[in-house]
């Protein structure tokens, strides 16, 4: 990592990703009892005290809304007078285009904004970032995520996580809905970052600068909010029963509580386990073809 | 009793930087006497015990002298011994000597263990462990040198790391060194053009290996030709016009004297053994794919390109040489390891070892004939013209993955479990509604601006209460995750400054232990003074560990 290292600034410029959740039905839910301007108002003042953190901080907005998602706002470009102005425009702008690609009228619960295509616009920025110029600030990224995980997204998002981990690029996770995200918990404890729902929306701000602002350099010396044991147990997907030991699908690494001739998810024909092998052996499963 | 006095031979110095006086040392346990050799010097010792209040040794195995300091409150007295052991056994006789004296129950009748007079392997072996193991030299450093045990005490309860350790040094083989040979400065008097080479059998070795043709001509030329003396100049020569860097006048050297052209063109024998392996390589590897996976954003891997100049002729192709190649043909050869199993100087026996085992490997390969027969069928088989063929069935199948959602669930069971009631979230609104409600929020903090004061003091009282809270409590959820310790969240110095008291403790721990039951003054001294004072300074730890 020497290599990359030489190319930063410093140990404390930042490039700070922000993937902000617009999903409507989301900022409308029963359960939110924080208004999205409220929201915005405390966004804008964070990102504005990341910029005065250092004349060289960056910071990128990506919106993820209900069908699709753009960058909102990048502190390279335009001018620096008028940031708040260029944000809420481009904010506008991208709600209304978000509803003409809405065709579903009737949607189960709040639905789920596009995490997957915002993270990877972020880690494709970033990766632009890597390869541009003679130096680059060390970028992070900060999800502030309200809505329910998308079930449809996880191997988008799973391999988002493994790119962001495998660049040393951090996810923070701020979920500012009711519930945790099993995403972002495990975006954050793959990748190193800070995963924290706090528990006051009022004082969003304060957490924001208080555990957020926070460059990776600092962040050494600093005690940081860490995740209370995240359960990563995995359970069958047959009865999604929790289990400690079971049969893996060699093929897309489905999990199954006892043997199949096929695997359920992708097809794949098992061959006989072999019971007379120790029974280390049939932890995993070849398939037959 | 043996070890109620000690006599040994020394030289008496006032400085480390004095020559001193030979002459012999003589300790018991209340005193040490120093008398000259020559008697008509006057600088003769006679010093009581209770005026020292401690001693420095040199550093063993560096080839430095073996010193032993015995200081007082002011200057202190210097002894050069004629070997290290001997300085071992006085430095731990002048260790007990000292607690015995400040210790107020003092008793001539202590009895110190025997000290066992080492080998100068044993020695070796004890000072090896010292270097590979901070952590042990650190200890040793604390309680051998502090006075707190002595060499031997601390040497008992590591018997068998010494032993082991011995038995399996035998096995391992030293690897070539990584230092690049080749670019050995030479040393100039300034004065004349001369300059001066210095060639030890290990670079022989090197050069051997990595310059086969250099290692061809050796057996060639010496001695029918010329005498060794005059074939490493001849190579050094070459070396240093490659060196200068200038194309021309190596060319025009070489066209002069055939002998040094061996060592100024390049590798024959290399340069057939690379063709070789190129040929071995998969000819469908494809090495773009593995392009993208690195850090390309890097241009030319962090090395400055060396310019090559277009106009150079190609009666000078043979002469050029790239510091890239010198680097890559090192690293080959280093990573190789020795191959052959010769201990000798003798420049000829390398060569020759060197030389069959290469032969032997090219056999080897020459046996192998139907992995070249298995190459050619790849080639044809991987490049043979797509649109000439019929559709052949795709070796694999394509992956179809029917509900992604399945992967999401086998986790989500568990993380959801966590928290009791869970509830299903459901919008006030109309999908339309509320795309309408995000965009009047928007325009709302367009038209009135961001909130003034952007937190209220008190929440955010309430934020700091909650975040630090979560970092005083630590110290009860201790014990409560496996994988976390509460060593893991301090700073790295502390850590390891905690880890470094807990094994001194272990040690003093083990010694303490070890001298039950107390039958002999010296154990009670031990004990008591030495141990048990050291001890109460870590208790305040152990408080701190256990909390
Ligand atoms: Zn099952
Ligand atoms: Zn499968």
């Amino acid at each position: 990592m020497t290599s990359v290292t030489t190319k930063q600034y410093t140990d404390d410029v930042s490039l700070l990703m922000v993937l902000v959740d617009t999903n409507p039905l989301f900022w409308s839910s029963t359960t939110t009892s924080f208004s999205f301007s409220k929201f915005l108002s405390q966004l804008l003042s964070f990102l504005n005290s990341i910029l005065l953190l250092n004349q060289l901080n960056q910071v990128v907005v990506i919106a993820s809304g209900f069908n699709s998602c753009d960058y909102v706002y990048d502190s390279s470009l335009g001018p620096t007078n008028q940031r708040v102005e260029t944000l809420l425009q481009k904010l506008e702008e991208f709600v209304s285009k978000d509803e003409e690609l809405n065709r579903d009228d009737s949607v189960d619960g709040i639905g789920s904004s596009l995490l997957s295509g915002a993270l990877s616009m972020a880690l494709c920025y970033i990766q632009r970032v890597f390869r541009s110029g003679s130096l680059h600030p060390q970028p992070r990224i900060l999800c502030l995520h309200g809505s329910q995980d998308g079930p449809g997204q996880y191997v988008a998002i799973m391999n988002s996580i493994f790119s962001a981990q495998r660049s040393m690029v951090p996810i923070d996770s701020c979920v500012i809905g009711s519930q945790h995200s099993t995403f972002l918990q495990q975006a954050s404890y793959i990748t190193g970052g800070v995963y924290l729902r706090p528990q006051h929306l009022d004082g969003l701000f304060q957490y924001l600068t208080t555990v957020f602002a926070t460059d990776l350099h600092s962040r050494n010396f600093l005690q940081l909010p860490k995740a209370s044991g995240v359960d990563f147990r995995a359970s069958c997907f047959c009865h999604k029963k929790t289990i400690e030991l079971g049969y893996i699908c060699s093929v897309c690494l489905s999990i199954f509580c006892q043997h199949h001739k096929k695997c359920s998810t992708c097809g794949s024909a098992f061959g006989k386990p072999q019971t007379s092998d120790s029974t280390t052996n049939q932890k995993r499963k070849a398939p037959d073809t | 009793m043996d070890a109620s006095q000690v006599v040994k031979r020394v030289k008496y110095k006032s400085s480390v930087k004095a020559p001193g006086i030979d002459g012999i040392l003589k300790m018991t346990r209340e005193r040490f006497t120093f008398r000259p050799n020559d008697p008509s010097k006057s600088q003769s010792l006679n010093v009581d015990f209770r005026l020292i209040k401690g001693h420095k040794s040199s550093k063993e195995g560096s080839g430095k002298p073996a010193l032993l300091n015995i200081t007082k409150d002011q200057g202190g007295y210097f002894f050069e011994f004629e070997n290290f052991p001997d300085r071992e056994l006085c430095r731990d006789f002048v260790a007990k000597a000292i607690i015995a004296n400040t210790s107020s129950g003092a008793s001539e009748k202590a009895t110190p263990i025997n000290n066992e007079q080492l080998s100068s392997a044993e020695m070796q072996r004890r000072i090896k462990l010292l270097q590979e193991d901070s952590e042990l030299q650190k200890l040793h450093q604390q309680f051998v040198m502090g006075g707190v045990l002595s060499e031997t005490e601390f040497w008992a309860t590591r018997k068998k790391l010494v032993d082991v350790n011995a038995s399996r040094r035998v096995k391992q083989r030293v690897g070539l060194k990584s230092d690049m040979t080749f670019n050995v400065k030479p040393s100039s008097d300034g004065q004349s053009n001369r300059v001066t080479f210095n060639l030890t059998p290990e670079m022989i070795h090197q050069i051997f290996a990595e310059k086969p043709a250099v290692r061809q001509a050796y057996l060639n030329f010496v001695p029918n030709k010329m005498t060794e003396r005059d074939f490493w100049t001849k190579y050094w020569r070459a070396q240093y016009l490659h060196s200068a860097r200038n194309i021309v006048a190596t060319a025009a050297e070489a066209a002069e004297d055939e002998e040094l052209a061996v060592f100024l063109k390049q590798d024959p024998i290399l340069a057939s053994e690379t063709r070789q392996k190129i040929r071995k390589v998969d000819p469908t590897l494809d090495m773009e794919a593995d392009e993208g996976d690195d850090y390309t954003h890097i241009p030319g891997h962090g090395l400055a390109v060396e310019n090559t100049k277009d106009e150079l002729e190609a009666q000078y192709e043979p002469f050029k040489r790239s510091f890239m190649q010198d680097i890559n043909r090192h690293a080959a050869v280093v990573l190789e390891g020795r191959t052959i199993d010769v201990e000798t100087a003798d420049t000829r026996t390398v060569a020759e070892a060197l030389a069959s085992s290469k032969r032997v490997e090219l056999a080897k390969e020459a046996s192998n004939g139907n992995v070249n027969q298995e190459r050619l069928d790849r080639i044809s088989r991987m490049s043979e013209i797509e649109d000439l063929q019929a559709p052949r069935e795709p070796p694999v199948a394509p992956l179809c993955i029917k509900d992604p959602r399945d992967y999401f669930d086998s986790q989500q069971v568990n993380a959801t479990n966590q928290e009791a009631g869970t509830k299903q979230m459901k919008s006030r609104l109309s999908t339309s509604e509320a795309y309408g409600s995000l965009r009047v929020f928007i325009s709302e903090i367009r038209t009135v601006g961001l909130s003034d004061p952007i937190v209220r003091p008190e929440v955010a009282v309430m934020v700091f209460n909650g975040l630090t809270q979560n970092i005083s409590s630590s110290k009860y959820q201790l014990g409560k995750n496996p994988h976390e310790s509460i060593l893991d969240t301090l700073p790295r110095v502390t850590k390891e400054e905690l880890l470094l008291h807990w094994t001194s403790i272990q040690e003093l721990l083990k010694h303490f232990w070890s001298s039950y039951p107390i039958t002999t003054t010296y154990l009670y001294t031990k004990v008591i003074s030495a141990l048990l004072s050291y001890y109460v300074e870590f208790v305040p730890f152990v408080v701190i560990f256990s909390m």
